[in-house]
């Protein structure tokens, strides 16, 4: 579903990404760990489009309509059009606008791109409620603006909320867990694993074993200074935990 | 949905109000003098009193000067070379009814989405349409009449209710109020006047349509609104204008009157032809509207959506007079290209328990500039008075600007004054967060927009406001895109 093949990508005239591989099959999901500034974050943005950052070199392949396909000069919309959606480590927000119309006016957009007619108010409003046991919101949520003067979590939440409507075919959690306490953890994490199916893939990118727990992934990377250094199962992630970046790396 | 190719606003300013009606007319020659202003008034068979009011207006004009103290730039203007009467030619005896109105006429407001004729026009609102000079048509008269709303052109209001007129007319802005609204006295041709009577809710909303069409030709219009004691209504005006290389002036005076329990809500969406890409044309749009809350517990809401004109200077205001009356001003602001807007309001409290509401967003973008310019004054009198301000800019680009000039005037200590002011630009985080949802770039500029603007659209009555909305996005298209 994705192939990253040697990328490299710089933001401000630094390069970020040293040539990194990684692959990603449907039902899959994915951690990508290491210290920080290792290109995280970066690598996330790149996929979804961000444009402060410019690809120099590689291919992001992404299979669109049962091809791959290089996706590195499509816009953001385009590709979350396609089915890649990227949770935010630090969502937006966007005052004035509510929650529903958001999430409406966002859902069609991928609808219609699909050649799909759009949803009646009262479609998306049912269609959402569903959504919504997925995870829990406030009571207010839907009419509020898009997270403005969410809590860490309520921002967090709402992320997951965004991606179980829009089931997207990649999903990328940019340090999901970074700032929650246990309880939403574990909310939002089980939300995760409801979305989950063996039709999309999840790659989660964390500094931390704990999100691990909730979530068990099939694959481990470490990333470091720009490329993917190691690649192993679950247990990879202990070994980490134990040791540290610094242990493991030497 | 947003697609570039087929979407008509694309194409080159997309100004879709600009065309032009040939119709035949009869005009004054270009320039200003107490000839000029007798012709008029004979044309408009004025009462001896009306003409009297606009010699003296005028013989005050000649004193003043233009006021600078805006800092808007324009070159400057010349007002001998402004025609102040063009009206479309009447038949003989003149059209009896909408229907046998000049069919140009009719397919130019149909062609602006105002349908005129009977069969067709807009039901649940009452218009009166003024064509440069004079209003052309009025619309929903008997049911009006049935309780006893008096809704016509300022002129015909001149002959029927002379009383009326006499009495409130330059009540709230004296002719000697300022430049313009001092030439506007002098020379105004044609506007709206309605009178609600005692304890009446007007049925349906009540509308007035400006078009300038003629060349060289200054729009002068008076709009009086008297609102009797415990009675409401609902007015909305729009405005536009052809696409030309010229300025061409604008300098309305606007005048609200709500007496006791009274309650005025005066919406306006302005778009006026802005001037080209490289600003040239364009209406000046020197507008003098203000309300005069006289009655206690009266209320004045102001509405405004200023998309258009190449340069506005504007500043709905309430003279709050009665006890526990209340005045409002929510503002949106769009400036593009090369556009000038001084905009804002001015509260000026004198009753006691006074209450005041000014919500602005200024919205710059492209080498535009934009500024709000209130003042919130507490007089003496005016114990327990309370003022709410909220001015919000938003810059899109690097290239615009805006100023937040906020004037507060306060001679009473119980007066509680809140005022608060943001300066945002929309960051390429939002917009990425918005495409990262499938959103494209039009979409998530014009949703940010409309989030920012949304306190003030959702006064505006819906089918005002969903036009507003698509304005703005299609304004916006224009200049992001």
């Amino acid at each position: 579903m994705l192939e990253i093949k040697n990328l490299k990508a710089e933001v401000d005239g630094k390069e970020i990404l040293k040539g990194l591989n990684l692959k990603v099959n449907p039902g899959e999901v994915h951690a990508i760990m290491g210290p920080n500034g290792s290109g995280k974050s970066s690598l996330s943005k790149v996929i979804s489009g961000h444009p402060s950052y410019t690809v120099t070199d590689g291919e992001i392949l992404f299979d669109v309509n049962f091809e791959p396909k290089n996706i590195i000069h499509m816009e953001p919309d385009e590709r979350a059009k396609e089915g890649i959606f990227l949770a935010f480590q630090y969502p937006v927000e966007v005052p004035g606008v509510s929650n529903f119309n958001f999430l409406m006016t966002s859902f069609n957009s991928v609808l219609e791109h699909q050649g799909s007619e759009p949803l009646t108010e009262d479609e998306f409003r049912n269609y959402l409620k569903k959504k919504m046991e997925i995870i829990s919101l406030r009571p207010d949520f839907l009419e509020r603006g898009v997270n403005s003067g969410f809590s860490g979590g309520e921002k967090k939440k709402n992320e997951i909320l965004q991606m179980a409507v829009l089931a997207p075919r990649l999903s990328i959690l940019d340090e999901t867990d970074s700032g929650l306490d246990i309880d939403a953890l574990k909310v939002v994490s089980e939300g995760v694993n409801k979305i989950r199916s063996k039709n999309n893939a999840i790659v989660l990118i964390t500094h931390y074993q704990r999100l691990l727990d909730y979530i068990k992934p099939d694959f481990i990377h470490v990333l470091y200074q720009g490329r993917i250094v190691k690649t192993g199962g679950p247990e990879l992630a202990l070994e980490l935990e134990k040791n540290g970046y610094d242990g493991f790396l030497q | 949905m947003d697609n570039k190719k087929t979407s008509p606003l694309q194409d080159d300013y997309n100004y879709k109000y600009g065309f032009e009606t040939n119709i035949e007319v009869d005009a004054v020659q270009k320039g200003l003098n107490e000839e000029i202003i007798r012709l008029i008034s004979s044309k408009k068979e004025e009462p001896e009193w009306m003409l009297e009011y606009r010699l003296k207006a005028f013989r005050h004009w000649q004193t003043m000067v233009e006021p600078k103290w805006s800092g808007l730039k324009y070159p400057e203007i010349n007002f001998q070379d402004i025609r102040y009467y063009s009206a479309p030619k009447k038949k003989a005896d003149g059209p009896k009814s909408l229907d046998e109105l000049d069919p140009e006429l009719i397919k130019t407001f149909e062609k602006l989405g105002i349908p005129l004729t009977e069969q067709k026009r807009i039901s649940g609102v009452a218009m009166d349409v003024v064509f440069d000079s004079v209003s052309v048509a009025t619309t929903h008269k008997e049911e009006l009449d049935k309780v006893g709303v008096v809704f016509c052109s300022i002129s015909e209001a001149i002959k029927t209710h002379p009383e009326l007129v006499k009495k409130y007319l330059g009540s709230v802005v004296p002719y000697a109020d300022n430049f313009y609204a001092a030439l506007n006295a002098a020379v105004f041709t044609d506007g709206s006047f309605c009178y609600i009577p005692k304890g009446v809710r007007c049925p349906i909303d009540l509308s007035t349509y400006f078009r300038i069409n003629a060349k060289d030709t200054g729009q002068f219009e008076r709009t009086l609104l008297v609102a009797d004691e415990g009675s409401f209504v609902n007015y909305l005006e729009g405005c536009t204008a052809p696409q030309r290389d010229e300025n061409q002036l604008h300098a309305a005076v606007v005048e609200l009157i709500a007496l006791e329990n009274a309650e005025i809500k005066y919406s306006t969406v302005q778009n006026w032809y802005t001037g080209d890409k490289e600003g040239r044309g364009g209406i000046y749009n020197f507008v003098t509207k203000r309300g005069k809350c006289a009655g206690k517990r009266s209320k004045i809401s102001w509405t405004q959506v200023e998309s258009g004109s190449a340069i506005t200077w504007k500043y709905p205001s309430v003279i709050l007079l009665g006890d526990e009356s209340e005045g409002s001003f929510y503002s949106v602001a769009l400036t593009h290209d090369y556009m000038q807007a001084d905009t804002g309001t001015k509260m000026i409290h004198i009753g006691k328990n006074t209450k005041s509401t000014i919500i602005s967003k200024g919205i710059s973008t492209d080498k535009s500039s934009n500024a709000y310019r209130g003042q919130v004054k507490i007089m003496p009198s005016a114990q327990n008075a309370r003022n709410y301000s909220q001015c919000d800019s938003m810059l899109v680009g690097a290239q615009s600007s805006a100023h937040t000039y906020p004037y507060i005037d306060v001679k009473n200590k119980t007066a509680h004054i809140e005022h608060e002011a943001t300066t945002s630009r929309i960051s390429e985080d939002q917009i990425f967060y918005l495409q990262s949802r499938g959103l494209n770039m039009e979409k998530s500029i014009s949703m940010l927009v409309n989030g920012f603007c949304k306190d003030v659209f959702k006064q505006l009555p819906l089918e005002f406001s969903v036009e507003a909305v698509k304005l703005i996005e299609m304004k916006l298209e224009n200049s992001v895109g």
